[in-house]
């Protein structure tokens, strides 16, 4: 068993790839992190991210997958989901193993395993799409706080920019600590300061006079629809699990 | 802003609008235009209430004065509620405001019926217009179009709005009759027909022009109250049929009934809301609009009422275990999906994943299927598979010993075996 550790990029997985293959490297353990020489008991081999074998790599992917199916594999990486690198691995060995376009070849684990990925993602960045609760801040920028299981920040940028094109907006990652600030032209992504934000009196000057009403009126909305001899506690959580309700107005 | 008059009234007017089960927002293509606010692209469910229902767009009333005295409507005229009613800039407010929080894809606005129907009918064109034509607003819009309002009027509406509905109410025209003496079926009808052909004619004219205006992109739908009345499950999906072949209706809602008021032509007001009726109801919808069945194989004289126990595909496929089992390998796509415990997408990806190579019971888990159900009818790239000669009551019971119900909470029968 071969351990590789590479720095979590996705030219850096590529450069994984181009090694495992030059150097006949198989078995293998992909690990995302840096390294300690001193840590670690087996032989560890770090990859150093190098775009020409990457883009060689890319490539080569090209040719054996449509280009959805590249930006398919993309998005299984990018969504950093813990241990999930060995079955991408799995899948861009399968593709270069295989003579033919091995996307629908469900029966296989890996294949198989990157469309669950996929779907955790998809459903994940859907749920941001329905679940981000902007509040309208003293300057006019709309501003929402997002804890989303997976990384799918970038993958919301299309969709709100092309939504609230004409107010300026961020929205902020709490969990990875970065965020995407629209400024009425372009989208850019930004690290903030909290600490001087978030003392109470600060919190409380910075909100618009009117967006206390409107929570207000929100929440009183969703309380009139409910129909209280339907209720459905099991639907109604399976729907907006609790990990989300922190942010959203109408369940705080 | 009276902040208090408008809360008062938005709670009159959501409560009163909420047993319209539409909340459907996808359909159109309406992009943003211009650097405006809003696109109505996507269908997305921002909140759920907690029945469950998904909250996509801000459903309300306009006002919920009304002249007619429909029996099964809470906002009857003979009903002794608090009344209200927005004036047009209010909704506006409204949404704009909501929209831009992201709590809501849009607008679903309906209204009680006020002095006649074209009056009414000029106030809700006149929200949209505002919306569309002074705040560049590209967000999803579903009007209500009143029966009886003039043709002028509708065809107005449909260039604002994405979508346009007219409520059937009763599943046929006695129900109708007997529970709204005030309102004439015929006159739904009309309307129906005449945004039918209307965005007929704009499709063609789209093919010429690019430019030509959008019309009602989302198309109708319509809703139907089931266990109002005494309609069997057959006449409510022969009527849903009959409407999605012959006016294009992108959807039928099936709303069961809650007992709202004491009415001696009505269910009392403790009956249950039959809430598995009106699931099975949307399984078996699903059916004809997805999996290509007929609406007799699903209903018909022998069988007017779906089974309660078990979805309808279910029961179809044990009353036709001649056509069963089918080899997963081989297959058409088509019978494939008349498998129980096979859904669209799965299907789908079994056809694609057997070019590759042959697929095994592990295999069509990983997809998806429910095997527990699919068992009994398919057979696969594996030795282990329902040898006995099982009737489809056997089966029947084999599957409902193994699973339980979701709704066996609801239910107080029960009695417990062990």
């Amino acid at each position: 068993m071969n351990t590789l550790i590479y720095d979590g990029t996705f030219e850096g997985l590529l450069t994984a790839v181009f090694e495992i293959y030059e150097r006949k490297l198989y078995p293998v353990k992909l690990l995302k992190g840096e390294w300690h020489t001193s840590a670690l008991f087996e032989e560890v081999i770090p990859i150093v991210t190098d775009e020409a074998r990457a883009s060689r790599v890319l490539r080569g992917l090209r040719k054996k997958l449509s280009a959805a199916g590249v930006q398919r594999l993309y998005i299984s990486h990018m969504a950093e989901i813990a241990g999930e690198d060995c079955n991408v691995l799995g899948f861009i060995r399968h593709v270069f193993d295989s003579d033919q376009n091995i996307e629908e070849d469900y029966g296989n684990k890996y294949v198989m395993r990157l469309s669950e990925i996929l779907k955790m993602v998809r459903r994940e960045k859907h749920r941001m799409e329905a679940f981000v609760r902007f509040q309208k801040l003293n300057d006019g920028t709309f501003y929402a706080a997002i804890e989303p299981d997976f990384n799918v920040l970038p993958l919301l940028i299309k969709h709100f920019k092309s939504r609230y094109a004409d107010q300026k907006w961020m929205i902020y990652d709490i969990t990875r600590a970065y965020g995407l600030y629209y400024d009425l032209h372009d989208t850019q992504f930004i690290e903030m300061d909290f600490a001087e934000l978030n003392k109470p009196v600060n919190v409380i000057a910075a909100y618009s006079e009117d967006e206390g009403i409107y929570q207000n009126l929100w929440k009183n909305y969703f309380a009139s629809v409910n129909i209280a001899s339907r209720k459905n506690t099991r639907l109604h959580v399976r729907h907006i699990p609790k990990r989300y309700w922190r942010h959203l107005t109408e369940k705080i | 802003m009276n902040v208090d008059r408008i809360t008062e009234k938005l709670n009159i007017l959501a409560d009163a609008a909420k047993y319209d089960v539409s909340c459907a927002s996808s359909g159109s293509d309406r992009k943003n235009k211009d650097k405006g606010l809003g696109n109505a692209s996507n269908g997305i469910c921002h909140s759920y209430t907690e029945d469950g229902r998904c909250v996509s767009l801000l459903k309300i009333l306009l006002t919920n004065h009304c002249i007619f005295d429909c029996a099964y409507c809470v906002s009857r005229k003979n009903n002794d509620i608090k009344r209200a009613a927005f004036t047009v800039q209010e909704v506006v407010d409204l949404t704009i405001n909501f929209y831009r929080r992201n709590y809501i894809e849009g607008l679903f606005l309906s209204s009680g019926i006020f002095k006649n129907a074209d009056y009414t009918m000029e106030r809700l064109v006149h929200v949209a217009k505002k919306l569309r034509i002074e705040h560049n607003f590209n967000g999803y819009i579903h009007l209500k179009s009143i029966p009886g309002a003039s043709e002028e009027l509708m065809r107005e509406a449909g260039l604002y709005a994405d979508r346009l509905s007219v409520n059937l109410e009763m599943p046929t025209e006695a129900g109708l009759k007997l529970l709204a003496p005030d309102k004439n079926r015929q006159d739904m009808i009309d309307p129906m027909r005449f945004l039918n052909q209307e965005i007929i004619r704009n499709t063609e004219e789209k093919k010429l022009f690019k430019n030509a205006p959008m019309f009602a992109p989302a198309g109708q739908s319509t809703q139907v109250i089931v266990g109002a009345t005494p309609e069997s499950d057959q006449q409510v999906l022969q009527s849903a049929n009959y409407f999605y072949k012959n006016f294009n209706l992108k959807r039928v809602y099936y709303s069961g009934y809650v007992p709202v008021l004491a009415d001696k032509r009505l269910p009392a007001l403790n009956t249950a809301v039959p809430m598995v009726r009106e699931n099975r109801l949307y399984q078996a919808d699903w059916l004809m609009r997805f999996y290509g069945f007929h609406v007799n194989e699903i209903v018909n004289n022998q069988n007017p009422l779906l089974d309660l126990d078990i979805d309808p595909k279910l029961s179809w496929a044990i009353r036709n275990m001649q056509a069963f089992p089918i080899d997963i390998n081989k297959a058409d796509l088509q019978l494939i999906l008349r498998v129980p415990g096979i859904g669209l997408l799965s299907a789908q990806k079994i056809v694609a994943a057997r070019k590759f190579a042959r697929l095994g019971w592990e295999q069509l888990k990983k997809i998806g299927v429910a095997t527990n159900r699919a068992r009994y009818f398919i057979t696969c790239k594996s030795n282990e598979f329902e040898r006995r000669d099982l009737t489809g009551q056997n089966i029947k019971q084999f599957i409902m010993a193994q699973s339980q119900s979701k709704y066996i909470k609801n239910t107080q029968t029960q009695l417990n075996l062990f």
